[in-house]
Protein backbone atom coordinates (compact mmCIF):
# COMPACT_ATOMS: atom_id res chain seq x y z
CA UNK A 1 0.00 0.00 0.00
CA UNK A 2 3.04 1.95 0.99
CA UNK A 3 4.59 2.02 -2.52
CA UNK A 4 1.19 2.30 -4.62
CA UNK A 5 0.85 5.52 -2.48
CA UNK A 6 4.14 6.82 -3.54
CA UNK A 7 4.12 5.33 -6.72
CA UNK A 8 1.09 7.55 -7.79
CA UNK A 9 2.54 10.90 -6.57
CA UNK A 10 3.71 11.64 -9.93
CA UNK A 11 0.29 10.94 -11.47
CA UNK A 12 -1.36 13.29 -8.41
CA UNK A 13 0.81 16.10 -9.37
CA UNK A 14 0.05 15.74 -13.18
CA UNK A 15 -3.71 15.24 -12.25
CA UNK A 16 -3.05 18.63 -10.03
CA UNK A 17 -1.66 20.31 -12.75
CA UNK A 18 -4.80 19.43 -14.84
CA UNK A 19 -7.40 19.82 -12.65
CA UNK A 20 -5.76 23.70 -12.19
CA UNK A 21 -6.78 24.15 -16.45
CA UNK A 22 -9.84 23.16 -16.29
CA UNK A 23 -11.34 26.20 -14.98
CA UNK A 24 -8.40 28.21 -12.89
CA UNK A 25 -5.38 28.53 -15.02
CA UNK A 26 -5.01 28.76 -17.97
CA UNK A 27 -7.60 26.75 -19.73
CA UNK A 28 -5.86 25.72 -22.28
CA UNK A 29 -7.33 22.85 -22.45
CA UNK A 30 -4.44 20.36 -21.61
CA UNK A 31 -7.26 19.38 -19.41
CA UNK A 32 -9.45 16.98 -22.15
CA UNK A 33 -9.53 14.31 -21.81
CA UNK A 34 -7.42 13.19 -25.32
CA UNK A 35 -4.48 15.41 -24.01
CA UNK A 36 -5.11 14.39 -20.87
CA UNK A 37 -4.81 10.69 -20.65
CA UNK A 38 -2.40 10.46 -22.92
CA UNK A 39 0.24 12.90 -21.00
CA UNK A 40 -0.84 10.03 -18.35
CA UNK A 41 -0.39 7.35 -20.77
CA UNK A 42 3.08 8.67 -21.51
CA UNK A 43 4.08 8.60 -17.30
CA UNK A 44 3.25 5.46 -17.54
CA UNK A 45 5.56 4.49 -20.46
CA UNK A 46 2.72 3.51 -22.77
CA UNK A 47 0.90 6.97 -24.28
CA UNK A 48 -0.54 5.16 -26.80
CA UNK A 49 -2.79 3.72 -24.83
CA UNK A 50 -3.38 6.50 -22.95
CA UNK A 51 -4.79 7.93 -26.29
CA UNK A 52 -7.52 5.18 -26.50
CA UNK A 53 -8.31 5.69 -22.98
CA UNK A 54 -8.40 9.57 -23.97
CA UNK A 55 -10.58 9.72 -27.64
CA UNK A 56 -13.27 7.14 -25.53
CA UNK A 57 -13.69 9.71 -23.09
CA UNK A 58 -13.25 12.59 -25.34
CA UNK A 59 -16.26 11.28 -27.09
CA UNK A 60 -18.21 11.41 -23.52
CA UNK A 61 -17.21 14.54 -22.53
CA UNK A 62 -18.32 16.22 -25.88
CA UNK A 63 -21.63 16.33 -24.13
CA UNK A 64 -20.63 17.97 -21.34
CA UNK A 65 -19.60 21.60 -22.48
CA UNK A 66 -18.51 24.11 -19.34
CA UNK A 67 -21.04 26.07 -20.34
CA UNK A 68 -21.06 29.11 -16.98
CA UNK A 69 -21.91 27.56 -13.62
CA UNK A 70 -22.80 24.19 -14.63
CA UNK A 71 -21.77 21.19 -13.42
CA UNK A 72 -20.25 19.24 -15.44
CA UNK A 73 -17.62 16.40 -14.95
CA UNK A 74 -13.59 17.85 -14.06
CA UNK A 75 -12.15 15.94 -17.08
CA UNK A 76 -8.78 17.09 -15.82
CA UNK A 77 -7.84 14.67 -13.34
CA UNK A 78 -10.33 12.05 -14.17
CA UNK A 79 -8.72 11.58 -17.78
CA UNK A 80 -5.44 11.21 -15.60
CA UNK A 81 -7.09 8.58 -13.72
CA UNK A 82 -8.54 6.52 -16.93
CA UNK A 83 -5.15 7.13 -18.95
CA UNK A 84 -2.94 5.58 -16.14
CA UNK A 85 -5.44 2.61 -15.55
CA UNK A 86 -5.59 1.62 -18.97
CA UNK A 87 -1.57 1.97 -19.72
CA UNK A 88 -0.80 0.19 -16.21
CA UNK A 89 -3.13 -3.05 -17.52
CA UNK A 90 -1.77 -6.03 -18.63
CA UNK A 91 -1.81 -6.12 -22.63
CA UNK A 92 -4.81 -7.80 -23.96
CA UNK A 93 -6.25 -8.04 -20.58
CA UNK A 94 -10.32 -7.79 -21.88
CA UNK A 95 -11.80 -5.42 -19.49
CA UNK A 96 -8.99 -3.36 -19.06
CA UNK A 97 -10.29 -0.29 -21.41
CA UNK A 98 -14.20 -0.52 -19.94
CA UNK A 99 -13.07 -0.37 -16.07
CA UNK A 100 -10.73 2.31 -16.50
CA UNK A 101 -12.74 4.14 -18.10
CA UNK A 102 -15.65 3.76 -16.15
CA UNK A 103 -13.36 4.66 -12.92
CA UNK A 104 -12.36 7.65 -15.21
CA UNK A 105 -15.81 8.85 -15.14
CA UNK A 106 -16.87 8.02 -11.64
CA UNK A 107 -13.28 10.38 -10.77
CA UNK A 108 -15.10 13.24 -12.91
CA UNK A 109 -18.23 12.44 -11.10
CA UNK A 110 -17.02 12.85 -7.97
CA UNK A 111 -14.66 15.69 -9.28
CA UNK A 112 -17.55 17.68 -9.82
CA UNK A 113 -18.57 17.72 -6.07
CA UNK A 114 -14.64 18.87 -5.42
CA UNK A 115 -15.10 21.88 -7.79
CA UNK A 116 -18.67 22.59 -5.87
CA UNK A 117 -16.86 22.15 -2.40
CA UNK A 118 -13.89 24.49 -3.84
CA UNK A 119 -16.17 27.62 -5.08
CA UNK A 120 -18.14 27.72 -1.38
CA UNK A 121 -15.01 27.51 -0.38
CA UNK A 122 -13.34 30.41 -1.54
CA UNK A 123 -16.65 32.22 -1.19
CA UNK A 124 -16.50 31.68 2.26
CA UNK A 125 -12.59 33.02 2.33
CA UNK A 126 -14.09 36.21 0.21
CA UNK A 127 -16.92 37.19 2.79
CA UNK A 128 -14.23 36.75 5.33
CA UNK A 129 -12.28 39.28 3.16
CA UNK A 130 -14.97 41.65 2.65
CA UNK A 131 -13.99 44.54 4.44
CA UNK A 132 -10.71 44.45 2.73
CA UNK A 133 -12.12 43.65 -0.42
CA UNK A 134 -14.22 46.76 -0.47
CA UNK A 135 -12.06 49.31 0.57
CA UNK A 136 -10.06 48.45 -2.67
CA UNK A 137 -7.00 46.42 -1.30
CA UNK A 138 -4.98 45.35 -3.57
CA UNK A 139 -3.41 42.66 -1.66
CA UNK A 140 -7.26 41.06 -0.46
CA UNK A 141 -7.35 40.31 -4.15
CA UNK A 142 -4.51 38.96 -5.24
CA UNK A 143 -4.75 36.80 -1.93
CA UNK A 144 -8.10 35.48 -2.76
CA UNK A 145 -6.66 34.58 -6.42
CA UNK A 146 -3.85 32.99 -5.61
CA UNK A 147 -5.60 31.16 -2.63
CA UNK A 148 -8.15 29.96 -4.81
CA UNK A 149 -5.38 28.76 -7.71
CA UNK A 150 -4.13 26.84 -4.68
CA UNK A 151 -6.64 25.38 -3.96
CA UNK A 152 -7.78 24.21 -7.20
CA UNK A 153 -4.32 22.59 -7.51
CA UNK A 154 -4.57 21.05 -4.33
CA UNK A 155 -8.32 19.76 -4.78
CA UNK A 156 -6.93 18.34 -8.40
CA UNK A 157 -3.89 16.46 -7.09
CA UNK A 158 -5.76 14.68 -3.91
CA UNK A 159 -8.77 13.61 -6.23
CA UNK A 160 -5.92 12.07 -8.60
CA UNK A 161 -3.93 10.02 -5.62
CA UNK A 162 -7.26 9.69 -4.34
CA UNK A 163 -8.91 7.56 -7.22
CA UNK A 164 -5.65 5.87 -8.00
CA UNK A 165 -5.77 4.53 -4.62
CA UNK A 166 -8.90 3.23 -5.10
CA UNK A 167 -9.15 2.07 -8.16
CA UNK A 168 -5.82 1.24 -9.12
CA UNK A 169 -5.99 -2.04 -6.74
CA UNK A 170 -9.92 -2.48 -7.46
CA UNK A 171 -8.96 -2.45 -11.02
CA UNK A 172 -6.23 -5.56 -10.63
CA UNK A 173 -9.49 -7.09 -8.51
CA UNK A 174 -11.87 -6.98 -10.95
CA UNK A 175 -9.26 -8.24 -14.33
CA UNK A 176 -9.13 -10.83 -12.10
CA UNK A 177 -12.16 -12.45 -12.57
CA UNK A 178 -13.16 -10.85 -15.69
CA UNK A 179 -15.58 -13.14 -17.87
CA UNK A 180 -16.13 -11.13 -20.98
CA UNK A 181 -14.29 -11.76 -24.32
CA UNK A 182 -12.57 -8.99 -25.72
CA UNK A 183 -14.73 -7.85 -28.14
CA UNK A 184 -17.52 -7.34 -26.12
CA UNK A 185 -16.17 -5.72 -23.57
CA UNK A 186 -14.77 -3.47 -26.02
CA UNK A 187 -17.62 -2.78 -27.91
CA UNK A 188 -19.75 -2.01 -24.66
CA UNK A 189 -17.23 1.00 -23.80
CA UNK A 190 -17.15 2.03 -28.10
CA UNK A 191 -21.30 1.79 -28.36
CA UNK A 192 -22.09 3.74 -25.29
CA UNK A 193 -19.56 6.52 -25.96
CA UNK A 194 -20.38 6.60 -29.54
CA UNK A 195 -23.71 7.02 -28.46
CA UNK A 196 -23.31 9.58 -26.43
CA UNK A 197 -21.12 11.53 -28.73
CA UNK A 198 -24.10 11.29 -31.67
CA UNK A 199 -26.39 12.73 -29.29
CA UNK A 200 -24.15 15.60 -28.07
CA UNK A 201 -23.38 16.72 -31.12
CA UNK A 202 -26.81 16.83 -32.68
CA UNK A 203 -28.01 18.80 -29.61
CA UNK A 204 -25.17 21.13 -30.61
CA UNK A 205 -25.90 21.81 -33.66
CA UNK A 206 -29.59 21.05 -34.64
CA UNK A 207 -30.22 24.68 -33.98
CA UNK A 208 -27.89 26.02 -36.76
CA UNK A 209 -29.31 25.97 -40.10
CA UNK A 210 -27.90 23.90 -43.00
CA UNK A 211 -25.91 21.68 -39.63
CA UNK A 212 -27.98 18.64 -40.80
CA UNK A 213 -26.50 18.57 -44.26
CA UNK A 214 -22.77 19.11 -43.21
CA UNK A 215 -23.78 16.51 -40.81
CA UNK A 216 -24.98 13.56 -43.64
CA UNK A 217 -21.69 15.00 -45.68
CA UNK A 218 -19.30 14.65 -42.73
CA UNK A 219 -20.85 11.07 -42.48
CA UNK A 220 -20.60 10.19 -45.91
CA UNK A 221 -16.61 11.18 -45.82
CA UNK A 222 -16.30 9.48 -42.59
CA UNK A 223 -17.99 6.51 -44.47
CA UNK A 224 -15.47 6.85 -47.39
CA UNK A 225 -12.52 6.81 -45.08
CA UNK A 226 -13.62 4.03 -43.08
CA UNK A 227 -13.38 2.06 -46.39
CA UNK A 228 -10.76 3.21 -48.24
CA UNK A 229 -8.20 3.61 -44.87
CA UNK B 1 -13.99 65.50 -17.96
CA UNK B 2 -12.89 62.10 -19.25
CA UNK B 3 -9.40 62.16 -21.12
CA UNK B 4 -7.93 59.54 -23.81
CA UNK B 5 -6.80 56.39 -22.04
CA UNK B 6 -2.81 56.48 -22.24
CA UNK B 7 -0.88 53.97 -24.25
CA UNK B 8 -0.27 51.34 -21.86
CA UNK B 9 3.62 49.61 -21.56
CA UNK B 10 4.42 46.47 -22.91
CA UNK B 11 4.85 45.70 -19.49
CA UNK B 12 1.27 46.17 -18.27
CA UNK B 13 0.21 44.48 -21.23
CA UNK B 14 2.24 41.38 -20.60
CA UNK B 15 0.73 41.57 -16.74
CA UNK B 16 -2.60 41.84 -17.70
CA UNK B 17 -2.93 39.10 -20.58
CA UNK B 18 -0.59 36.90 -18.43
CA UNK B 19 -3.55 37.47 -15.47
CA UNK B 20 -6.28 37.53 -17.84
CA UNK B 21 -5.29 33.78 -18.08
CA UNK B 22 -6.10 33.26 -14.31
CA UNK B 23 -9.36 35.21 -14.21
CA UNK B 24 -11.48 32.52 -12.98
CA UNK B 25 -8.95 31.33 -10.13
CA UNK B 26 -11.32 32.69 -7.57
CA UNK B 27 -14.79 31.78 -9.55
CA UNK B 28 -17.22 31.33 -6.74
CA UNK B 29 -20.84 31.52 -6.36
CA UNK B 30 -21.06 34.86 -4.58
CA UNK B 31 -18.86 37.14 -7.48
CA UNK B 32 -18.37 34.44 -9.75
CA UNK B 33 -15.31 35.74 -11.75
CA UNK B 34 -15.51 39.66 -10.24
CA UNK B 35 -12.45 38.99 -8.12
CA UNK B 36 -10.88 37.64 -11.32
CA UNK B 37 -11.37 40.72 -13.31
CA UNK B 38 -9.92 43.23 -10.35
CA UNK B 39 -7.32 41.21 -10.46
CA UNK B 40 -6.68 41.42 -14.36
CA UNK B 41 -7.02 45.32 -14.32
CA UNK B 42 -5.00 46.38 -11.73
CA UNK B 43 -1.48 46.39 -13.66
CA UNK B 44 -3.41 49.15 -15.70
CA UNK B 45 -4.45 50.61 -12.60
CA UNK B 46 -1.30 51.55 -11.44
CA UNK B 47 -0.64 54.16 -13.83
CA UNK B 48 -3.52 56.34 -12.15
CA UNK B 49 -2.90 59.65 -10.48
CA UNK B 50 -1.22 58.11 -7.17
CA UNK B 51 -0.19 55.44 -8.19
CA UNK B 52 -0.91 51.91 -6.35
CA UNK B 53 -2.69 52.29 -3.13
CA UNK B 54 -3.43 56.26 -4.01
CA UNK B 55 -7.07 57.02 -3.17
CA UNK B 56 -8.33 56.93 -7.31
CA UNK B 57 -6.63 53.38 -7.47
CA UNK B 58 -8.37 52.23 -4.33
CA UNK B 59 -11.80 53.21 -5.23
CA UNK B 60 -11.14 51.11 -8.88
CA UNK B 61 -10.44 48.28 -7.16
CA UNK B 62 -13.16 48.36 -4.82
CA UNK B 63 -15.53 48.90 -7.79
CA UNK B 64 -14.60 46.03 -10.40
CA UNK B 65 -14.04 43.28 -7.82
CA UNK B 66 -17.67 42.87 -7.34
CA UNK B 67 -19.91 40.44 -9.35
CA UNK B 68 -18.94 39.98 -12.93
CA UNK B 69 -19.61 37.16 -15.13
CA UNK B 70 -18.91 36.61 -18.82
CA UNK B 71 -17.06 33.63 -21.09
CA UNK B 72 -13.33 33.96 -19.75
CA UNK B 73 -12.29 34.19 -23.16
CA UNK B 74 -14.11 36.56 -23.83
CA UNK B 75 -13.40 38.51 -20.46
CA UNK B 76 -10.42 40.49 -22.37
CA UNK B 77 -13.28 42.75 -23.71
CA UNK B 78 -14.17 43.83 -20.18
CA UNK B 79 -10.50 43.74 -18.55
CA UNK B 80 -9.78 46.21 -21.57
CA UNK B 81 -12.69 48.35 -21.50
CA UNK B 82 -12.79 49.00 -17.84
CA UNK B 83 -9.03 49.22 -17.55
CA UNK B 84 -9.65 52.20 -20.40
CA UNK B 85 -11.97 53.65 -18.99
CA UNK B 86 -10.69 53.54 -15.31
CA UNK B 87 -7.67 55.72 -16.61
CA UNK B 88 -9.43 57.95 -19.23
CA UNK B 89 -11.52 59.02 -16.39
CA UNK B 90 -15.08 58.22 -16.95
CA UNK B 91 -18.02 58.83 -14.42
CA UNK B 92 -17.99 56.07 -11.68
CA UNK B 93 -22.04 55.72 -12.57
CA UNK B 94 -21.23 54.77 -16.37
CA UNK B 95 -18.75 52.25 -14.96
CA UNK B 96 -20.75 50.75 -12.86
CA UNK B 97 -23.52 50.53 -15.56
CA UNK B 98 -21.46 48.76 -17.98
CA UNK B 99 -19.75 46.52 -15.49
CA UNK B 100 -23.21 45.38 -15.10
CA UNK B 101 -24.46 45.20 -18.62
CA UNK B 102 -21.89 43.69 -20.01
CA UNK B 103 -21.96 40.17 -18.17
CA UNK B 104 -24.85 38.98 -20.72
CA UNK B 105 -23.41 39.80 -24.01
CA UNK B 106 -19.69 38.77 -23.14
CA UNK B 107 -21.39 35.29 -21.59
CA UNK B 108 -23.85 34.33 -24.54
CA UNK B 109 -21.33 35.11 -27.59
CA UNK B 110 -18.29 33.59 -26.37
CA UNK B 111 -20.07 30.49 -24.75
CA UNK B 112 -21.61 30.05 -28.12
CA UNK B 113 -18.37 30.26 -29.95
CA UNK B 114 -15.76 28.45 -27.97
CA UNK B 115 -17.84 26.21 -25.71
CA UNK B 116 -20.07 25.11 -28.45
CA UNK B 117 -18.59 25.99 -31.32
CA UNK B 118 -14.55 25.96 -31.20
CA UNK B 119 -13.68 23.21 -28.35
CA UNK B 120 -16.35 20.77 -30.13
CA UNK B 121 -14.55 21.53 -33.67
CA UNK B 122 -11.34 21.02 -32.46
CA UNK B 123 -11.97 17.98 -30.21
CA UNK B 124 -13.57 16.20 -33.42
CA UNK B 125 -10.71 17.57 -35.39
CA UNK B 126 -7.93 15.39 -32.93
CA UNK B 127 -10.69 12.60 -32.80
CA UNK B 128 -10.51 12.43 -36.82
CA UNK B 129 -6.10 12.72 -36.54
CA UNK B 130 -6.41 9.75 -33.47
CA UNK B 131 -8.92 7.77 -35.93
CA UNK B 132 -6.66 8.01 -39.31
CA UNK B 133 -3.93 6.41 -37.25
CA UNK B 134 -2.08 9.66 -36.17
CA UNK B 135 1.08 8.86 -33.51
CA UNK B 136 -0.21 10.20 -30.04
CA UNK B 137 2.27 13.21 -30.13
CA UNK B 138 0.73 14.46 -33.27
CA UNK B 139 -3.13 13.85 -32.37
CA UNK B 140 -2.30 16.04 -29.25
CA UNK B 141 0.20 18.75 -30.53
CA UNK B 142 -2.54 19.26 -33.45
CA UNK B 143 -5.65 19.88 -31.07
CA UNK B 144 -4.05 21.97 -27.97
CA UNK B 145 -2.42 24.10 -31.10
CA UNK B 146 -5.41 24.60 -33.24
CA UNK B 147 -7.41 25.28 -29.75
CA UNK B 148 -4.99 27.66 -28.62
CA UNK B 149 -4.18 29.18 -31.66
CA UNK B 150 -8.09 30.46 -31.55
CA UNK B 151 -8.35 30.95 -28.11
CA UNK B 152 -5.17 32.79 -27.59
CA UNK B 153 -5.93 35.21 -30.46
CA UNK B 154 -9.07 35.80 -29.13
CA UNK B 155 -7.83 36.66 -26.02
CA UNK B 156 -5.36 39.13 -26.65
CA UNK B 157 -7.98 40.51 -29.32
CA UNK B 158 -10.60 41.38 -27.30
CA UNK B 159 -7.90 42.68 -24.30
CA UNK B 160 -6.52 45.01 -27.31
CA UNK B 161 -10.21 46.00 -28.64
CA UNK B 162 -11.99 46.57 -25.24
CA UNK B 163 -8.71 48.97 -24.46
CA UNK B 164 -9.13 50.89 -27.39
CA UNK B 165 -13.07 51.09 -27.71
CA UNK B 166 -13.48 51.78 -23.70
CA UNK B 167 -16.73 52.24 -22.90
CA UNK B 168 -17.94 52.25 -26.56
CA UNK B 169 -16.78 48.28 -26.68
CA UNK B 170 -20.05 46.73 -27.24
CA UNK B 171 -19.24 47.96 -31.05
CA UNK B 172 -16.57 45.10 -31.09
CA UNK B 173 -19.30 42.52 -30.08
CA UNK B 174 -20.75 43.54 -33.83
CA UNK B 175 -17.35 42.11 -34.98
CA UNK B 176 -18.21 39.45 -37.75
CA UNK B 177 -16.30 36.91 -36.12
CA UNK B 178 -18.49 37.06 -33.57
CA UNK B 179 -22.04 37.84 -35.24
CA UNK B 180 -21.40 34.73 -38.02
CA UNK B 181 -18.82 32.93 -36.21
CA UNK B 182 -20.71 30.72 -34.09
CA UNK B 183 -23.18 29.91 -37.01
CA UNK B 184 -19.93 28.89 -38.92
CA UNK B 185 -18.30 26.89 -36.46
CA UNK B 186 -21.25 24.74 -35.78
CA UNK B 187 -21.58 23.75 -39.29
CA UNK B 188 -17.68 23.13 -39.20
CA UNK B 189 -18.71 20.80 -35.84
CA UNK B 190 -21.31 19.02 -38.32
CA UNK B 191 -18.98 18.34 -40.73
CA UNK B 192 -16.05 16.72 -38.58
CA UNK B 193 -18.67 15.33 -36.43
CA UNK B 194 -19.31 12.96 -39.04
CA UNK B 195 -16.07 12.23 -40.36
CA UNK B 196 -14.04 11.89 -36.90
CA UNK B 197 -17.23 9.62 -34.65
CA UNK B 198 -16.76 7.14 -37.53
CA UNK B 199 -13.03 7.20 -37.02
CA UNK B 200 -12.38 7.43 -33.87
CA UNK B 201 -15.11 3.99 -32.98
CA UNK B 202 -13.33 2.34 -35.27
CA UNK B 203 -9.78 3.57 -33.68
CA UNK B 204 -11.05 2.60 -30.42
CA UNK B 205 -12.84 -0.45 -31.18
CA UNK B 206 -9.70 -3.08 -31.63
CA UNK B 207 -10.97 -6.86 -31.19
CA UNK B 208 -14.53 -5.93 -32.00
CA UNK B 209 -13.75 -4.71 -35.47
CA UNK B 210 -15.47 -7.98 -36.74
CA UNK B 211 -19.15 -6.56 -35.45
CA UNK B 212 -18.18 -3.05 -36.42
CA UNK B 213 -21.52 -2.49 -38.44
CA UNK B 214 -23.12 -3.93 -35.58
CA UNK B 215 -21.52 -1.27 -33.21
CA UNK B 216 -22.49 1.44 -35.59
CA UNK B 217 -25.82 0.31 -35.61
CA UNK B 218 -26.19 0.27 -31.88
CA UNK B 219 -24.60 3.38 -31.40
CA UNK B 220 -26.41 5.32 -33.74
CA UNK B 221 -30.16 4.22 -32.63
CA UNK B 222 -28.47 5.12 -28.78
CA UNK B 223 -27.77 8.57 -30.41
CA UNK B 224 -31.04 9.52 -31.93
CA UNK B 225 -32.69 8.09 -28.65
CA UNK B 226 -30.25 10.77 -26.46
CA UNK B 227 -31.07 13.32 -28.72
CA UNK B 228 -34.68 12.72 -28.87
CA UNK B 229 -34.42 12.69 -24.94
CA UNK B 230 -32.23 16.47 -24.68
CA UNK B 231 -32.62 18.06 -21.95
CA UNK B 232 -34.16 14.88 -19.93
CA UNK B 233 -31.43 12.57 -19.00
CA UNK B 234 -27.32 13.08 -19.55
CA UNK B 235 -26.01 10.25 -21.44
CA UNK B 236 -22.77 10.27 -19.81
CA UNK B 237 -24.52 9.37 -16.71
CA UNK B 238 -26.72 6.65 -17.91
CA UNK B 239 -23.08 5.11 -19.41
CA UNK B 240 -21.70 5.12 -16.23
CA UNK B 241 -24.67 2.96 -14.94
CA UNK B 242 -24.40 0.68 -18.04
CA UNK B 243 -20.62 0.19 -17.77
CA UNK B 244 -20.98 -0.55 -13.78
CA UNK B 245 -23.31 -2.90 -14.37
CA UNK B 246 -21.41 -4.51 -17.40
CA UNK B 247 -18.23 -5.00 -15.08
CA UNK B 248 -20.50 -5.94 -12.18
CA UNK B 249 -22.23 -8.70 -14.16
CA UNK B 250 -18.39 -10.07 -15.70
CA UNK B 251 -17.31 -9.92 -12.28
CA UNK B 252 -20.10 -12.45 -10.71
CA UNK B 253 -21.49 -14.65 -13.56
Amino acid sequence: MMTLALTVIPLALLGAVLGLDVVSFPQAMISRPIAAATFAGALMGAPARGMIAGAVLELFALETLPFGASRYPEWGSASVVGGALYAAAPLGSAGALTVAVCASLLTGWFGSLTMVWHRKLIARWAAGMRDALTSGSCEAVNGLQLRGLSADLARGGLLTWTALMIFQPLESAVLARWSFGSAESRATVVILAGAVAGGAIWKIVHNTKGATWFLLGGLAVGSTLLLVT
Amino acid sequence: MTVTAPPLPIRTRAAMFLRLLAVQGAWNYETLMGNGVAFAVEPALRLLPGGRGGEQYRAAIARLNGYFNANPYLAGLAVGALASAELSGEPTDRIDRFHTACCGPLGSVGDRLVWAGWLPACSLLALAAFGLGMRAAGVVLLFLGTYNAGTMALRYWGLRAGYREGLRVASALGAPLLRKGPAQVARASALLAGIAIPLAVRGVIGPARGALEIVFAVAAVGAVTLARLQGRIEGWRLAVGALALFILISVVR
